[in-house]
């Protein structure tokens, strides 16, 4: 479990203040966690405790009912999420090794964000670029014609370019 | 009361109660799983299709725990078709359950095994396939781990604890083959509550539910 940032917790008190002119009652569930989710990124457990005494809803059942769906994530999107395509071209080619090594480099597991927030893994359907396969994004840019050798190239490259980045901050 | 003959046998139960518990009751067996002692007729949940019986009058074999006792009701908890849904039932289970009896705190002491003997089969699956959910320990808990593999999503653990606080903490989370107990509370530090109820703990058939050893 990610331990809440202090811009996680600036983005609560938002929650908090935007959550009291909401419409109570148990139909409101599912647009609350999408409310929280649109101000925070994803829904840490604060967020759904929020939610459920709001409603006055068992915070277990709230916590239930948000696993049902695809759409609400429990951990909180890396800077640079990296997305391994597992379509059916991907698949043939050997998408699951691409994501196993995603997974051993930064030392999570699919769905997860590694604990300075720079990285998340998910697993995404056809991302419509099947002649490239196996395919993987990282951020908004895709890459085609994955191998384990690239994986290593592409972690080290975003932070390199986070360390100089840092040293530019620094400088001026 | 109310008197009714099950396998030729007469017994009494008292009106409302279900043809389940008053078999249970007279000490004759019917294979059951999410059944708690307390649930009428109407809050039993019917999800493991485990306590199929015979009743005449009806067309087709029925679950016993959500059908009222009648005066003269005619059960059969042993026919052919009854122990052909018990054993797919219980095979189904099987087909998500990672067998491992020798390293599993349950065993001896597991509704799956007695369940099996008594319907005179093993702990196998087959013709069904085997799948197993991914992760196999979760550790959240601060009282117990929990085993998906060995979860049969009885629901019981979920219910005691629903029924004995008032902010629970276990439901079930995720959906369809995915769908685990989910545990959740807003702090990580041992809720003192747990320790002391352990209804869970006590009511799990299975081995899925694994008290932390205490360091
Ligand atoms: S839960 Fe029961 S059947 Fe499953 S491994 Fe443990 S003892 Fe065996
Ligand atoms: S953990 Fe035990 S009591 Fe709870 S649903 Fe699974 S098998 Fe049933
Ligand atoms: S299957 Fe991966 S891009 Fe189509
Ligand atoms: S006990 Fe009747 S369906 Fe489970």
């Amino acid at each position: 479990m990610n331990p809440l940032s202090s811009e996680d917790l600036a983005n609560i008190e938002v929650l908090k203040k935007q959550i009291k002119d909401a419409p109570k009652g148990r139909g409101q569930l599912i647009p609350l966690l999408q409310m929280a989710q649109n101000i925070l990124g994803y829904l840490p457990d604060k967020a759904l405790s929020l939610v459920a005494d709001y409603l006055s809803i068992n915070r277990s059942d709230v916590y239930g009912v948000a696993s049902f769906y695809n759409q609400f994530r429990f951990n909180p999107p890396g800077k640079n999420p990296v997305k391994v395509c597992m379509g059916t071209a991907c698949h043939v080619r050997g998408g699951e090794i691409i994501l196993e090594n995603f997974e051993r480099k930064l030392e999570i597991k699919e769905g997860d964000t590694t604990e300075d927030r720079e990285f998340s893994i998910e697993r995404v359907a056809c991302v419509g670029c099947c002649a490239l396969a196996p395919v993987a994004l990282v951020g908004e840019t895709l890459h085609g014609h994955m191998a384990p050798s690239k994986v290593e190239g592409l972690v080290l490259r975003v932070q390199l370019e986070r360390e100089k980045a840092e040293r530019e901050a620094g400088n001026s | 009361m109310i008197i009714l003959t099950v396998d030729g046998r007469s017994i009494q139960a008292p009106a409302g109660s279900s043809v389940l518990s008053a078999c249970l009751f007279a000490d004759i067996f019917i294979p059951h799983l999410c059944w708690l002692e307390s649930d009428t007729v109407a809050d039993a949940p019917a999800a493991c299709r485990l306590c199929f019986v015979e009743i005449d009058g009806f067309s087709e074999p029925v679950t016993a725990c959500t059908v009222t006792v009648e005066n003269g009701m005619m059960v059969h908890t042993d026919t052919e078709a009854v122990r052909s849904l018990q054993k797919t039932a219980l095979k189904l289970l099987l087909s998500v359950h990672k067998v491992d009896c020798k390293n599993c705190p349950a065993d001896k002491a597991c509704s799956l095994q007695d369940i099996a003997k008594f319907l005179g089969i093993g702990l196998g699956c087959k013709p069904f396939e085997r799948v197993l959910k991914e992760l196999d320990v979760d550790s959240r808990h601060p009282a117990f781990d929990y085993y998906p593999n060995r979860c049969v999503l009885c629901g019981l653990c979920v219910r005691i604890c629903r029924d004995r606080h008032e902010q629970p903490m276990l439901s079930f989370a995720g959906r369809g083959f995915n769908t685990v107990v989910g545990y959740f509370a807003e702090t990580s530090d041992t809720d003192p509550d747990c320790l002391s109820c352990r209804g869970c703990l006590d009511v799990c058939p299975t081995g899925a539910l694994v008290e932390k050893s205490q360091v």
